[in-house]
């Protein structure tokens, strides 16, 4: 058996089933978007245990060199904490895992998070006006700052929206409609090319197979 | 005692990745810490496995709504988790041929018909009903017409317009968002550190 013509056709039908929910709901989609959903959990079921758990814990408690560190038990028992949440009797002890998990990441976010998020956004628009260029990027870097401040009041609602800040948040929401404008525009344009992707490979490797070239 | 346990546990580990920013003797704490934090938020995986499998097969016994479908969603993930279990994933194993013929071009498509789905769902919902949605639709037509061959076509300047959008506007809005949301986190933060905000806490009864 050629794998690799098999392995065409596999995607080629799975594909097009997917596909055809395009015309309407139909059996063909039903059946491949619930084998898409099994596979795809257990694609990252086996991901993490290969990626994750092996490397960053079972071969910290158990060295090749030989020997166990214990401590390495404490992340393992928590991890086997937070799946007994399904087993109700027993879910109040997933509190624990959870409790290290927010607390880590609300650890993690008051710093690194705040430092990357906030900081070095504040400090990236900053610039000097006449930076570079000539009056293109002095205009440029006007709209940049003017539209980060405006859409900051925007977002601050201990005030009302009335006079000054009122006006100042308009032109807030103004950037930010260009803003989700372009973001959506990006999105569409992503989507877009896996689908040139998925046609590509239907026109050019699928029906190649059955002597169609086109 | 019920609460005192995990809002000290929330409370230790949040000081220690705080202190392990600025003290540097604590570095090492934190990078453990963080490692901890990796594999336990790992073990979640399997809770949704679990919770798939559950709901399959609850849908099989009481005879739910498409449940002749269900054995296949059970299959296809037996299939992967065997295969990656016994064979390993490496290049040329059955796991990473189910992976690449069968798990890629499937999460290709269904991403793929996303694009009908939310250009159709843009239509209805950016109608041009004021000048402020009218922006927004022609902010995202010329990124959209800025990244194809026919936008150039059309007129030379259509991709550098396109490209100014990207860079300063949505710059401009995108930093805004990222820098509210980064007062909102820490604020949130900060209230879960300090046991105010327990909600995280709750549904585990």
């Amino acid at each position: 058996m050629n794998w690799t013509i098999f392995g065409i056709w596999l995607g080629a039908l799975l594909s097009l089933s997917l596909y055809s929910f395009l015309y309407k709901d139909n059996p063909f989609y039903k059946f491949a978007e619930h084998l898409f959903v099994g596979m795809s959990a257990g694609y990252w079921v086996i991901y993490t245990i290969k990626n994750v758990l092996i490397p960053n814990w079972w071969e910290n408690l158990l060295p090749a060199e030989g020997g166990m560190q214990p401590i390495w038990l404490i992340p393992g028992i928590l991890g086997i904490f937070m799946v007994l949440r399904i087993v109700p009797k027993l879910a109040s002890l997933s509190r624990m895992s959870l409790s290290l998990i927010v607390g880590t990441g609300a650890g993690l976010t008051m710093t690194a998070m705040f430092q990357t998020n906030a900081l070095a956004q504040v400090n990236g628009t900053i610039v000097a006006l006449g930076q570079g260029g000539g009056w293109f990027n002095w205009v440029s870097n006007i709209i940049m700052v003017t539209g980060v401040v405006c859409g900051l009041v925007y977002f601050f609602f201990s005030k009302a929206h009335t006079g000054i800040v009122g006006r100042t948040a308009n032109v807030g929401i103004t950037i930010l409609m260009v803003a989700f404008g372009a973001s959506f525009g990006y999105t569409v344009m992503a989507r877009i090319s896996l689908l040139i992707g998925q046609t590509q490979f239907l026109l050019f490797e699928w029906l190649p197979t059955m002597g169609i070239h086109l | 005692m019920r609460l005192f346990v995990p809002l000290t546990i929330t409370f230790v580990a949040g000081i220690i990745m705080i202190l392990q920013f600025f003290v540097p003797a604590t570095q090492s704490m934190g990078e453990s810490l963080q490692e901890w934090y990796m594999i336990v938020a790992s073990f979640a995986i399997f809770i949704g496995a679990a919770n798939l499998l559950q709901v399959h097969a609850h849908r099989i016994r009481f005879k739910g709504r498409n449940w002749k479908y269900s054995p296949v969603t059970i299959v296809g993930f037996t299939a992967m988790v065997l295969t990656g279990l016994i064979f390993g994933i490496e290049k040329g194993t059955p796991f990473n041929f189910l992976f690449l013929e069968m798990v890629a071009p499937m999460s290709a498509t269904m991403f793929s018909l996303l694009a009908f789905f939310v250009a159709s769902a843009a239509f209805r919902a950016f109608r041009a009903s004021n000048w402020r949605a009218t922006l927004l639709l022609i902010s995202a037509f010329v990124v959209m017409l800025g990244r194809v061959p026919i936008g150039a076509m059309i007129w030379d300047r259509i991709p550098l317009i396109s490209e100014w959008i990207m860079q300063v506007p949505n710059l401009a809005g995108q930093r805004a968002v990222m820098i509210g949301a980064a007062m909102g986190m820490v604020a949130t933060s900060l209230r879960m550190i300090f046991g105010i905000e327990r909600s995280y806490l709750g549904g585990a009864d």
